[in-house]
């Protein structure tokens, strides 16, 4: 087994969890709002799909990514021709850890819609602005505090993915997460501080981010909260 | 004499089925009645927020809503200046945002208009720091400033005593009448009405 560097898993970890809350912004907007202020034939469908990795196993997700993204996948050879390459990859890491992670994303993002009040996005209408501009000016600025939150939550479950990633991915250098990390260490006689360390580190960066995540979402009340009542 | 009629209303409203009919000659016209007869349902359909009621709306020559063919003008093309019953304001920016908010040249003149209804120096501050009063005058003074077609208010005074009231009243007859646009508004207070010189129908 090649040499196992504790720093290294850390910063991948990092990377992974980074690119999927970046890739994962504009498709978790998308949705969240979509399923926040439309209603569309397949609604409950789109809903259902996008929130079946929460309960699905982890390891079934990577199973069904592998059946789309493998070698011989749905969209396999069609990836291939194009020079990505999805099993065993950085790209399977982050493709794996996003679904994982999109769940709550959507969530957060559909939440942070849903507590915009229309009568702005009314007002915005009758003030002569066309839905895409309203949404530019009105809904998307309402909900940012709890978007960014959503993207701290997806940040820190991707963080942690290890059942579709080790599945999609493998336990490769180039995909060896904190998690995969710790779990080839246990293989190991004699790598406990090593296993300490990686863990203690995985709970700092995961506590780190749920306090942000807590500070994002009581910003985000207080901005809708402002021009109520008095 | 076609001409003179700026206004076309035919909706059935959602509630009780009520049917409201009319094309009003005066340019100023209040709708009065019980709360939950769909007075604030008609004000939405007139805005073209909603399409709850059913019907036809043709303003100015130019039909708004139709249920009998489908069309319908979006909000954003109709030209409203729309006070809403709880007086809005956008949260995330400034009262001079909000003022100019159309467009961003507007807000000199805009601050005229603050001037004249006393709160032209809440420009700077943020509407969570706003009395409900404040609120609502400055809502109000965005609706005029924004160059309306229409002006469509929903218990616009609500929130202003008595001697404020009036004076908010006289500014905005005076200033329909000054840029000739006509006002379509929902008050509980008889007073109001006259102050306006609004032609009254019950709901």
């Amino acid at each position: 087994m090649s040499e196992l560097d504790p720093w290294a898993a850390v910063r991948l970890s990092l990377v992974v969890a980074l690119w999927c809350t970046v890739l994962g912004l504009p498709v978790a907007v998308a949705l969240g709002w979509l399923l926040a202020r439309k209603r569309f034939v397949g609604k409950t469908l789109v809903s259902a799909l996008v929130m079946a990795p929460m309960v699905l196993p982890p390891v079934v997700t990577g199973l069904l990514l592998l059946g789309a993204f493998g070698k011989h996948g749905l969209f396999g050879p069609l990836l291939a021709a194009v020079g990505v390459h999805v099993p065993f990859t950085l790209v399977g890491a982050v493709l794996a850890a996003a679904v994982v992670g999109l769940p709550l994303y959507v969530m957060s993002t559909r939440a942070a819609f849903e507590a915009v009040d229309p009568a702005y996005e009314e007002l915005s209408a009758t003030l002569g602005d066309t839905p895409w501009r309203t949404f530019l000016r009105v809904s998307l600025p309402l909900a940012l505090p709890g978007i960014a939150g959503g993207a701290v939550l997806s940040f820190a479950r991707s963080l942690g993915e290890f059942g579709a990633t080790i599945v999609l991915a493998g336990n490769t250098p180039d995909t060896r997460t904190i998690s995969i990390a710790i779990y080839s260490l246990l293989d190991r006689p004699g790598s406990y501080p090593e296993v300490a360390w990686l863990s203690a580190a995985s709970i700092a960066i995961s506590l780190a981010a749920l306090v942000g995540y807590e500070l994002l979402v009581r910003r985000q009340r207080r901005r809708l909260e402002i021009d109520r009542g008095r | 004499m076609a001409a003179d009629i700026w206004l076309e209303l035919d909706l059935v409203l959602p509630v009780g089925d009520r049917r409201v009919a009319l094309a009003p000659t005066s340019r100023r016209i209040a709708f009065v009645g019980p709360s939950g007869v769909g007075k604030s349902t008609l004000l939405r359909a007139l805005a073209g927020l909603d399409r709850a009621a059913h019907g036809r709306i043709a303003f100015a020559g130019e039909t708004w809503q139709d249920s009998a063919t489908g069309s319908w003008v979006p909000p954003w093309r109709r030209g409203i200046g729309w006070v809403a019953q709880d007086a809005r304001l956008f949260p995330h920016v400034d009262v001079a945002r909000n003022l100019a908010w159309r467009d961003r040249d507007e807000l000199a003149r805009a601050r005229g208009h603050a001037r004249e209804l006393g709160v032209d120096e809440l420009v700077t501050r943020m509407p969570r720091n706003l009395s409900g009063g404040e609120r609502q005058r400055i809502a109000l003074v965005r609706a005029v400033a924004s160059r309306p077609r229409l002006l469509v208010l929903d218990e616009p005074f609500s929130a202003l005593d008595r001697p404020l009231r009036e004076r908010t009243v006289a500014w905005l007859a005076k200033h329909c009448a000054d840029a000739g646009i006509p006002l379509v508004v929902v008050s509980h207070d008889e007073r109001d009405l006259v102050g306006l010189d609004a032609e009254t129908h019950e709901l």
